[in-house]
């Protein structure tokens, strides 16, 4: 069976697994395990993942890793100067890289082992209310390995006085990063949270799952920077329950890792509002999957995404975008939007949007493309005396460009403008 | 400047330019005339290194050098510049991000620094000025949106800065109302000197009250079939293109 190896070596692993001593957690890793029994990591013949084939995670037998080590100067390229910090090295907390200084009382924000101890009681009423292990068995997975993460609270009313960056950085080859993040925005709290993924060798796994809980009339933008290394297997999932009125901006920037698949899913109550951006881009023999779902729960809801990908060489993207309107949420306002670039006649994308409406009274469009850079584009930036090179990176720069500039931390569009110019080196714009 | 031999041209093995010769010298106007389907915008495609075109035959010399030989970014850096028909639009891509680019493209070519931001500004603004054009244009994605007007007249925007050796202008006037043609009629008559060459395609002989051309030709089925001064173009004004058709230049 798919994941089997896992399995037999986890007895080993969960002593070291934080909350040993919480009855309410070892149930809950328990159930988990046993849903991940059933049949191991997805595979093919599940529909949500017909396109991303998870055969490398049984080829190794990734392991979690002690390991602080990390070259520090290498991370700093990746460090927001105006962002507070969280380094999770391996997976793990590294309390000495971390900059959580002068953020305000009235936010809290700590390693997912620290409130454990700290305050169980609270994290059991929260930890799984935005997903279960029902969801898929990378779920599952995380539920019975996350051995760290960051608990963010914000209190109502109040709000983030500086971005969180939280970097997720793998130094260990062959390591299992199995972390769990919980974003908790009470009642008209706001908060701006940047998921950083690096890694400095080649081959790893990084499991990773976010539950956020907005509460009513809360806001949370969330920036995910996958930067994973060449070789990386990268699952991250976002899950994010919205009260009433409350405000989730996601932005997916994917540009690393060798297999990357991202779940982004949202539920929204009544009149609350969604924006889905992301930004694919993928060469070599570099797989990246999206997956996103927006599900109208109630009415009023308001919800924008938009997708573009980037695919060369012999790559290929997934988007899938799935869009729940349920029978309750009229008035329900939708647009979803997904737009490919192949750069070589080996690249592949398969994009699946899909609507299910349940409600009569509803605005909901969609709209897909695939193509590949115009030649009379080229043309004329070469009869302007740009090369030909040149003349395809600049419109390459310009089509992945359009998400970085809805990118509004000025630090942050810096790192992502740079990374896309190392991959197409225009003359920066 | 530059001298067309006998040049043949086909599009899929289909032939459209059938041995035409040309010659213009430094600081001459050149109007091309013509009916639809002669060959008029292949004229300016293989000059300017467009790709689908087969020179089956003749020889195009551009100050010394094989134009045919040299890739379209070239002959752009060697002074070549094409004023299209159809300007092309190109999202995410500023205005002013081409203009640069292309400048520093254009000075790295012949052994030049690279231009410094605030000459360039001050540059892009005098010629957008005389362009009758709003600033706000150059931030604007290139000819995203814009007008028939707004586009010819970023063509020659262009070509203002650039400052190119020969000009071809594709049918630079169809599509311009009157204050339209007047406002890049000036720009382009801004841009003559003794030793800029242009060649100027187009349909209609309005365009000639505009920019005097120092030469006329006919350009029908592939060939020049008559050359003459500006009185040509009010003469075919009057008589159309047939009685020329079918004759040899």
């Amino acid at each position: 069976m798919s994941g089997e190896a896992y399995l037999t070596e986890y007895p080993a692993i969960a002593a070291r697994l934080p909350g040993v001593d919480l009855p309410w957690l070892q149930g809950f890793r328990k159930q988990a395990l046993q849903d991940f029994g059933v049949s191991g990591f997805p595979g093919n013949r599940e529909e949500e993942w017909r396109y991303t084939n998870l055969s490398a995670l049984n080829k190794t037998l990734f392991a979690p890793s002690a390991s602080q080590n990390v070259d520090e100067d290498w991370l700093n390229q990746y460090s927001l100067d105006d962002a507070a910090s969280v380094v999770l090295v391996n997976g793990q907390f590294s309390a000495s890289l971390s900059r959580l200084q002068d953020l305000s009382a009235q936010v809290s924000v700590s390693s997912l082992k620290q409130a454990l101890q700290d305050r169980p009681a609270w994290l059991e009423s929260r930890l799984g209310q935005a997903v279960t292990s029902a969801e898929h068995n990378l779920v599952a997975f995380n539920n019975a390995w996350f051995a760290d993460g960051v608990v963010i609270e914000v209190v109502a009313k109040q709000q983030l006085d500086r971005p969180v960056q939280i970097l997720h950085v793998v130094t260990q080859a062959d390591a299992l990063a199995a972390t769990r993040n919980l974003f908790v925005l009470n009642e008209e709290a706001e908060a701006e949270i940047i998921e950083t993924y690096v890694g400095s060798v080649g081959s790893y796994f990084t499991a990773s799952v976010n539950e956020c809980l907005l509460g009513r009339n809360a806001g949370l933008t969330l920036y995910k920077v996958q930067l994973e290394a060449e070789k990386a297997q990268h699952f991250g999932g976002t899950y994010v329950k919205q009260a009433r009125d409350s405000r989730f901006n996601h932005h997916n920037f994917a540009l690393g890792s060798g297999l990357a698949r991202s779940d982004i899913h949202t539920g929204l109550d009544t009149a609350a509002e969604c924006s889905l951006n992301g930004l694919f881009v993928a060469g070599k023999r570099q797989h990246i999957d999206n997956h996103t779902r927006i599900n109208h729960l109630k009415p009023h809801g308001i919800s924008r995404e938009f997708y573009k990908g980037v695919l060369d060489n012999k790559a290929r993207g997934v988007f899938q975008g799935r869009v729940i309107v349920a029978e309750d949420a009229q008035q329900t306002d939708s647009e979803m939007n997904n737009r490919n670039l192949l750069l070589s006649a080996d690249a592949e994308v398969d994009t699946k949007p899909q609507l299910e409406i349940y409600a009569d009274d509803v605005k909901c469009s969609h709209g897909v493309t695939v193509g590949q850079l115009e030649e009379k584009s080229v043309f004329y930036l070469q009869s302007r005396g740009l090369d030909e090179e040149a003349a395809r990176n600049i419109l390459t720069f310009a089509f992945a460009n359009e998400m970085v500039d809805k990118v509004e931390n000025a630090e942050l569009k810096a790192l992502l403008l740079k990374e896309l110019l190392e991959r197409f080196p225009a003359i920066s714009l | 400047m530059l001298s067309i031999k006998n040049l043949h041209v086909t599009i899929n093995d289909k032939p459209i330019l059938k041995g035409l010769t040309l010659d213009i010298n430094p600081g001459e106007v050149h109007a091309i005339m013509g009916p639809n389907g002669a060959g008029k915008s292949t004229l300016s495609h293989v000059l300017s290194g467009k790709a689908g075109y087969t020179v089956t035959e003749g020889s195009v010399t551009y100050n010394g050098k094989d134009l045919l030989e040299l890739a379209p970014e070239i002959r752009a850096r060697e002074g070549v510049f094409l004023a299209f028909q159809y300007p092309v639009e190109i999202p995410g891509v500023s205005n002013i991000y081409l203009l640069k680019a292309a400048l520093n493209a254009m000075r790295k070519h012949q052994g030049l620094p690279e231009v410094d931001a605030m000459d360039f500004l001050t540059i892009v603004k005098s010629k957008v000025k005389l362009l009758q054009m709003d600033e706000k244009f150059l931030y604007r994605a290139v000819n995203e949106g814009f007008s028939g007007g707004e586009k010819k007249r970023n063509e020659i925007l262009q070509a203002a800065i650039l400052e190119p050796k020969l000009c071809i202008l594709d049918e630079t006037d169809s599509g311009l109302d009157i204050d339209a043609l007047r406002i890049v009629s000036e720009g382009v008559n801004s841009l003559r000197n003794a030793e800029r060459s242009f060649l100027m395609i187009t349909h209609y002989q309005r365009l000639l009250d505009y920019i005097k051309p120092d030469v006329v030709h006919v350009l029908a089925d592939g060939k020049i079939v008559k050359s003459g001064g500006p009185e040509l173009a009010l003469e075919l004004e009057e008589r159309g293109y047939s009685w020329l058709e079918g004759q040899a230049a």
